[in-house]
Order: C-alpha cells, then sequence, then structure tokens
C-alpha cells in the first residue's frame, strides 16, 4: 500500500502545489498581512516543509519547531479563523491539482494535527 | 564551547556567534560584506571539523565538496578547523579600463590570466590588496562591471579614483542569475533597477548571442533621466533585434516600477523573469512576478545588499 505522499506523487506533487497554494495565500486578504515583509524565497522552502508534511511525507520538523516558528504570529493575532484559511487554501490548491476528494480529506485531517501547535494552544 | 583553528590560533566560540564574528574580533582580517550570506565575500576553507550544512547555503557543488563555507553563516557546533580560500578559488586580476557611464556609474573591465569561467549575470567578489571586500555582477562576456559610487562608499570612491592597471583579486564567480538555453522560445522578463542593470544587460546580451528567438523585454528603473545608463546602446539593440524591447522606467514620469510591470504583464504564467538590485526592489519585484503566474523556480533573483558593520 503506497502511502499517502507516494499516491499524491512525492515532491514533483510538493512542488507543484506549493505555488498555487502560496499564491493563494499571498492574496487573501484575510491571511496576506501575516506575510508582509517575508522573504519569498524562505516563504517557499517553508511551505514546501509544511506540504511535505501535510502530505504524509518525510518531516524535518516537530510540533516544538512550529510552536516556535509561530509565536510571533499568534503575538500579532494569529488565530483559528486564519488556520481555516490556510487549510481552505491548500483544499482548493489540490482540487485544482485534481487530487482525488478522499485524498484531500486525508490531508486536510494530517494539517488539522497541526493546529493546536502552530496557534500556541 | 567548540574550539576554532585559525593559521596555529586556537580560538574559543560562543554559543551561536559566527566563524566571522570570532576571527574578526580576535583581530583576524577576513573579507567580508553581507553578513547575510548574500555576496560570498567571506568564503574558507575547511580542513578539519564538522561543518554546518546551513553555512554552504548557495555555494557550487564543487565549493562545497572541497570544504568551503561562508563564515557569516557558520556557527560552529564543534571543533573546526579554518583557513583563507586556495588559489582554486581566487584569481589575481587587473583593472584595465575605468569609463563613467553616468554621473555616478563607473564601469570597471578588468583581466585575468586565468579564465574565470562566469556566466553573464553572475557576481564576484573583489578583493583590494589590504583585504576589502565589495561583490558586483558580471555585465557581459569579458569581465565588466557596474559600480555606482555611494556616498561615503569604501570600495566604490575608491574604484572612481584608480588607475588602470592596479592589480586586484576577484574571487568567485558564484550565482544563478544568468541565461540557462534550452527553451529558446520562452518569454523573459528583465527588470531592475539602478545599477541593476549589469546582470540583466549581461543576461540580455548572453540571451541574444544564443539566438533566443522568445520576446525579451527589459524594465530599467529609475529616479528620473540622470539614473538610466546605457540607453544608446540598449536602444540599438532593441532596433536590431525585433524580439527585444527596452523600457527605461522613470519613476517621476511612468511611477514606481512594480505598478508599470504589473499593468505591463499582468499574466506572466510560462514566462522566466530576472531581477536584480537593490533588496527592497528585488523583493517586491520577485512577490509581482510570482502572483502574475510567473512558477517561483522561473524566477531568478540577485538582491544587492549593502556592507553592514554588524
Ligand atoms: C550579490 C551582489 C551583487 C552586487 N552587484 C552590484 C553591482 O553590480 N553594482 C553595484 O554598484 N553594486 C553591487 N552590489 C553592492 C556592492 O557589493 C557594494 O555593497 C556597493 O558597491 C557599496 O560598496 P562601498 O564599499 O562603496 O560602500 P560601503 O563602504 O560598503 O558603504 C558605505 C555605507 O553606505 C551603506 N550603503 C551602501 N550601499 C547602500 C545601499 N544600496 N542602500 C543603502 N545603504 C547603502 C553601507 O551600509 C555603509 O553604511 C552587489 C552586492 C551583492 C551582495
Ligand atoms: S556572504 Fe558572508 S559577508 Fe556576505
Amino acid at each position: 500500500m503506497p502511502t499517502l505522499y507516494e499516491q499524491l506523487g512525492g515532491s514533483p506533487a510538493v512542488e507543484a502545489a506549493v505555488d498555487l497554494f502560496y499564491r493563494k495565500v499571498l492574496t487573501d486578504p484575510r491571511i496576506s498581512d501575516f506575510f508582509e515583509g517575508v522573504d519569498m524565497d524562505i516563504q517557499i522552502s517553508k511551505q514546501k516543509a509544511f506540504l511535505t508534511m501535510v502530505f504524509g511525507g518525510p518531516v524535518a520538523y516537530s510540533g516544538q519547531d512550529l510552536r516556535r516558528g509561530h509565536a510571533h504570529l499568534v503575538a500579532r493575532g494569529l488565530n483559528d479563523s486564519h488556520f481555516d484559511a490556510v487549510i481552505e487554501h491548500l483544499g482548493a490548491s489540490l482540487a485544482e491539482l485534481g487530487v482525488a476528494p478522499a485524498l484531500i480529506g486525508e490531508v486536510a485531517a494530517l494539517a488539522e494535527t497541526t493546529r493546536a501547535d502552530v496557534l500556541g494552544k | 564551547m567548540p574550539t576554532l583553528h585559525w593559521e596555529g590560533q586556537s580560538l574559543a566560540v560562543a554559543p551561536g556567534q559566527t566563524a566571522l564574528d570570532a576571527l574578526l574580533g580576535a583581530g583576524v582580517s577576513i573579507p567580508h560584506s553581507c553578513r547575510a550570506g548574500a555576496c560570498q565575500s567571506c568564503l574558507l576553507q575547511a580542513t578539519a571539523g564538522e561543518i554546518p550544512p546551513s553555512s554552504q547555503q548557495g555555494l557550487k557543488p564543487a565549493l562545497i565538496a572541497q570544504g568551503y563555507l561562508l563564515a557569516c553563516l557558520c556557527r560552529p557546533e564543534a571543533d573546526l578547523h579554518l583557513t583563507a580560500p586556495g588559489p582554486g578559488a581566487r584569481v589575481p586580476a587587473l583593472i584595465t579600463k575605468l569609463t563613467w557611464l553616468s554621473d555616478s556609474v563607473l564601469q570597471v573591465h578588468l583581466t585575468t590570466s586565468e579564465s574565470l569561467d562566469h556566466r553573464p549575470g553572475q557576481y564576484l567578489t573583489l578583493l583590494r590588496d589590504d583585504g576589502l571586500a565589495r561583490s558586483y555582477s558580471i555585465a557581459g562576456q569579458e569581465i565588466e562591471l557596474h559600480v555606482r559610487r555611494i556616498p561615503g562608499g569604501a570600495m566604490s570612491n575608491w574604484l572612481a579614483d584608480v588607475e588602470p592597471g592596479t592589480p586586484v583579486t576577484l574571487q568567485g564567480p558564484a550565482g544563478d542569475c544568468f541565461y540557462t538555453p534550452g527553451d529558446p522560445h520562452q518569454p523573459l522578463l528583465l527588470a531592475g533597477a539602478g545599477t541593476g542593470l549589469a546582470p540583466l544587460y549581461g543576461i540580455l546580451r548572453d540571451a541574444l548571442r544564443r539566438d533566443h528567438q522568445g520576446p525579451i523585454w527589459l524594465y530599467h528603473g529609475a529616479l528620473n533621466e540622470s539614473g538610466l545608463y546605457l540607453t544608446a546602446e540598449l536602444e540599438a539593440l532593441a532596433a536590431t533585434y525585433p524580439n527585444f524591447q527596452y523600457r527605461p522606467t522613470l519613476f517621476h514620469r511612468d511611477g514606481p516600477l512594480p505598478e508599470v510591470l504589473s499593468a505591463a504583464h499582468p499574466k506572466l504564467a510560462g514566462w522566466r523573469g530576472f531581477v536584480c538590485g537593490d533588496p527592497q526592489i528585488v523583493n517586491i519585484l520577485k512577490k509581482r512576478l510570482f502572483l502574475a503566474g510567473m512558477a517561483s523556480r522561473a524566477i531568478s533573483a540577485d538582491a544587492f545588499l549593502p556592507s553592514t558593520l554588524k
């Protein structure tokens, strides 16, 4: 049984999804402020790591890293509604790439497991 | 505490301290400028010990294989033996010609006895014999630099007064801002401000020389006329090559460069982009191209990070 990461297409699929996903995030006025002024290349490599993780691929960081990495955003008001918006863009990006709804559900469920760490709860 | 070994000296490195700061703190003269991993002037070679992988970001595979690293990004976690770059990484050069292209931009030609093996658009580090180091983009097949005179600037003012025939040392080339053949019909967008034109001028002429067939747009941003240079040369190229469009963009006449670009090119999926110049404008332009649909991997950028003291 191939892993979810393999079913989705592995690293090339992450590559394809990152641009679509990050473009949606940057142009969504609900959340784009949190990305203002950050270096695009650094952001893209972070998004790649995030998508690899929610695809069930090899994980490069821990819950503690997520907590530390988002603490400054939580201090600026990052909350559940912003997290929901990100999950929404993730699903829309995968749908655009033709990923089956059942797999998108699995990805969303994996992303959901990071909510507490990202929001510092 | 990890120990840094340098030419017989042993230095203790505080946790989180960079090798560059430890060496400078001990009075060792190490070329450096941006302190942020962008100019590669602080290149050193490790001869033994554990190299933190993050200190090799942006280095060519050949340099990584030889244990090269950037001292400003290197936070040793274990003992490390460092030495100055070997002859393979540096070449002696002579300044051959100096020409003012505008009130503030100096064109500097150099020759080396060994070939540098560069691609136009890449950058190199120019080292003065006292170790002052600054990085400059290469504007052509020959080693041609465009240096903007910065008030109070150490290297740019020295170059403005130097005589042809003065020896210097070059390190590099580095960077991936250059034309890659293989897709001769892909539309190219070249955008930059100030001496950001240097790499773009190199990339443009390289693409034309290699018979690039697709459209090539060059936007050169400046506050006003006095900020433009090489206009006659670029207009001549535009008259010769129907696929090349030259767009000098003046802030006072046309508005901000990012707005001009967005209006002229709202959709850039499938294009390749090059953006160069001051970090602020480069970051804004990169984002614009990306949001207009250009793939992130199709965007090459060089931000001209200035020198910093800390
Ligand atoms: C990859 C790369 C490529 C580069 N390519 C070019 C090029 O092709 N042409 C070119 O002219 N320059 C280029 N630069 C910038 C160049 O390396 C030097 O920083 C610049 O020439 C100034 O050096 P200087 O010794 O004259 O001034 P410095 O003595 O370094 O600077 C004097 C003071 O001015 C400040 N300063 C310098 N430049 C700026 C600036 N732009 N904005 C705000 N403050 C500033 C410094 O922080 C310092 O306080 C590039 C930089 C990098 C990293
Ligand atoms: S890369 Fe280290 S000082 Fe610029």
